[in-house]
């Protein structure tokens, strides 16, 4: 056993995690933001400097909230509803690759948790289990707003990991690897697969913004029509699991966005710089750079756009994103066929 | 197997049979999206609403019972309550109702001071209906912006009479005291900043292709229905009939303005909406040409039974202290008689039948709130539509609590 591999591993996934949650929390704290900006307020400005500690005050209220399980709900399953949503949202990072390797006291340490070879399936097989968090907890709660929440969200996220699929298939058959950490290399400079997949690339982020529940797409939340939707019976951190898991998603679904079809690390004149730690570090903060970009375009969106009604969505998912998904596979084959 | 059809907007219309579980939905008291409190129980197959069951009644204020037990200029405060996002239109409605009981001419200048004050309201009341229509189909950023504009006049109201919900304005007879500079140079600079915000507004949602397929034929009602109901406001214009009190019935010089009444086609959400947007351009056009006309004079009419003399005179001649003390405690001489008046209210034909027996209060008082008579048609509205088309119906009849219960 290399125990240094393990130690290394163990260190990475604390970081990342770390990480990935502060983001979350002060994405929320970025939503409010630009919320705010687009809508000509102020915004939250009052903890800290600028506001910046406010993120932490709702963290803590959140915690300190009492907690109300109601009496007609299914205990366990009213608790593993949003442990699971959370749990799945932290987990899809592990394949991410966020720059290619850095030395540190000698070792080489690869920055990506795990660079397995089917890296592209594990992030669709995690992902559709993040609505089990939600169809449980909506189901659990008993209550009718509550199921209808739950039922449009896993109707909905059903139909759009089709199409999502359907489009990273494209990107596979060109890439020929479902490696996360190959598919990123191949896109070395301004090699990205968005120049070659332009389509798909958009299906990819439509379904991605299906896929967190955000705005068009929000119709599980909805609060005008079903208060809440799924989480409408949660309180104190339980709440804040959902909401929280919610904007790890967004990071998280960037971050793919970002790898898949953007490039992931590589940016245009990078093999110019000789300083392989100084590469390392900047390939980071370019990683990072396309991550919040991303961000700022699902806060954009939601803050901009009415949202569908529920068939239209389905109609939407099945009628448009699926067929456009498979022409665009079946072009891309088509392609590839006349260019051997 | 049930059968499920669509009409041409893609909404599901009809189903042969229905199999399965009919669930009980309260939409409401509480629900956020009525923007009040009122119930509806529904009978819903999965988001379809199959019936409907509309409840009133949360928050009765017994105001028609009230206002038997209090003078007449004191029942200006209630009517503030009914329609709370246009006060200024119920209180000079009632204003304008004792006048004709009474017999009372204004002066030109009274009637165009109310004009303006009645349009302003009607912009505020219409921008909420439009704005909130945008919230409930997910777009909050528009509604943002319309509340600012709201506040200006919210500002102006506040301006003219001290208040700003509420407000309480005008008296019977006229004004309390006439538009003062101050007023007069924020209309204006609300009427040059107003319609460039409220294009911005215009740009968002009314030819957003999400929003036009969310709103375009959902809660639609047919001309015939709307009569049979006795809409009016423009939600009947919206369903295509071409019917206004200020242009069929005028009042307060209503006839010397120069606008268009917007008239709908399908009487569904989106035409109820554009209908708004045109009427708020109509309303910033009247007011305009209400400034320019402005007639000089006195700001009330010379009505010392009604219109309280200014508290220097009172301290001065006998017969201000006089009529000062009949008012404040509403020993006011009033014929006796029976009126009907009507004005354009924020949504509909705001009416005050008015009894009165030669007291000092009235016989009997009964207000014809729009809102009442939009609910009544709700259920048959929604029916067969999705759950959040019910909601989107709902917002853009602009159903008010306050005057629905009254």
């Amino acid at each position: 056993m290399d125990y240094a591999l393990i130690l290394e591993k163990l260190i990475l996934i604390v970081v990342i995690l770390a990480v990935t949650l502060v983001i979350a929390l002060y994405l929320t704290f970025g939503e409010r933001k630009i919320a705010a900006y687009f809508q000509d307020r102020l915004g939250p400005n009052r903890v800290g400097p600028l506001g910046l500690l406010q993120p932490f005050a709702d963290g803590g209220k959140l915690l300190f909230k009492e907690e109300i399980i109601p009496k007609t709900a299914e205990k366990w399953l009213f608790i593993i509803g949003p442990a699971t949503a959370m749990v799945v949202a932290t987990i899809t990072s592990a394949v991410i690759p966020w720059g290619t390797s850095i030395e540190i006291f000698g070792r080489n340490v690869s920055l990506q948790v795990a660079d397995v070879d089917i890296g592209v399936l594990y992030v669709m097989g995690i992902v559709s289990i993040g609505v089990y968090g939600i169809m449980i907890g909506g189901w659990a709660s008993n209550n009718k707003y509550s199921l209808y929440g739950a039922i449009r969200a896993s109707a909905q996220m059903i139909s759009y990991e089709l199409s999502m699929g359907l489009a990273l298939i494209a990107v596979v058959m060109m890439s020929g690897t479902l490696s996360l950490r190959e598919m990123v290399e191949q896109q070395h400079g301004l090699n990205w697969n968005i120049w070659y997949q332009p389509l798909g690339f958009l299906l990819f982020f439509v379904c991605a913004l299906a896929e967190c529940n955000r705005a068009p797409f929000d119709l599980a939340e909805c609060e005008t029509e079903l208060i809440g939707g799924y989480h409408a019976e949660y309180s104190s951190m339980k709440l804040g699991f959902y909401l929280f898991s919610e904007y790890i998603n967004m990071f998280v679904s960037s971050a793919v966005m970002a790898s898949v079809y953007l490039g992931g690390y590589n940016f245009p004149g990078m093999d110019a710089i000789a300083n392989p730690t100084v590469l390392s570090l900047l390939q980071v903060a370019v990683m990072f750079a396309k991550i919040f970009f991303f961000v700022f375009v699902f806060m954009w969106i939601r803050w901009t756009l009415p949202r569908f009604r529920y068939d239209q969505l389905m109609r939407l998912g099945w009628k448009s994103l699926i067929p456009l998904a498979i022409i665009n596979m079946v072009v891309t084959g088509a392609v590839m066929l006349l260019n051997q | 197997m049930s059968e499920i059809t669509f009409n041409k907007q893609g909404q599901m219309v009809s189903r042969d049979t229905i199999d399965g579980d009919i669930a009980t939905l309260n939409l409401g008291p509480t629900h956020p999206a009525t923007h009040g409190i009122f119930q509806n129980v529904l009978k819903v197959d999965g988001e379809r609403i199959i019936e409907a069951e509309q409840t009133v009644g949360y928050i009765h204020r017994a105001f028609e019972k009230l206002a038997e037990r209090r003078p007449f200029n004191q029942i200006t405060p209630i009517t503030d309550r009914l329609n709370y996002c246009s006060s200024p239109i119920n209180n000079i409605g009632w204003h304008l109702t004792v006048e004709k009981l009474a017999g009372i001419e204004v002066p030109k200048k009274v009637d165009y001071m109310r004009v303006i004050i009645m349009e302003l309201a009607r912009i505020a009341d219409h921008l909420v209906c439009n704005s909130v229509i945008g919230v409930d189909t997910g777009a909050l950023t528009g509604f943002t912006y319309m509340f600012q504009e709201r506040e200006k006049i919210y500002e102006l109201f506040e301006e003219v009479c001290g208040a700003r919900l509420t407000t309480n304005i005008g008296r019977i007879g006229g004004f309390e005291r006439d538009f003062s500079p101050v007023f007069s140079a924020k209309l204006n600079k609300f009427l040059e900043e107003f319609i460039k915000n409220f294009d911005e507004f215009d740009k968002l949602l009314t030819r957003n292709r999400i929003f036009m397929d969310r709103v375009i034929g959902a809660g639609p009602i047919s001309p015939e229905r709307a009569l049979a109901y006795s809409f009016a406001g423009p939600n009947l214009r919206a369903a295509g009939v071409d019917y206004d009190v200020r242009v069929m019935n005028p009042y307060c010089s209503y006839e010397d303005f120069d606008f268009i009444v917007p008239i709908g086609k399908d009487g569904d959400t989106y035409d109820r909406y554009v209908v708004r947007q045109e009427e708020i351009r109509q309303s910033v056009s009247i007011i305009k040409q209400a400034l320019a006309k402005m007639p000089s004079g006195l700001h009330h009419a010379d009505v010392p039974d009604f219109y309280m003399p200014p508290k220097e005179e009172v301290y001065r001649s006998m017969e201000s202290l006089i009529y000062h003390f009949k008012i404040v405690m509403g020993e006011t001489a009033i014929p006796k008689g029976e009126v009907y008046f009507a004005v354009e209210g924020g949504n509909g034909e705001l009416g005050y039948y008015l009894v009165s027996d030669g007291g000092r209060t009235p016989y009997r008082l009964h207000f014809r709130r729009p809102c009442f008579i939009y609910y009544q048609a709700y259920p048959e509205m929604i029916k067969n539509s999705v759950l959040s088309d019910a909601i989107l119906t709902m917002s853009s009849m602009n159903v008010i609590a306050g005057e629905l219960d009254a």
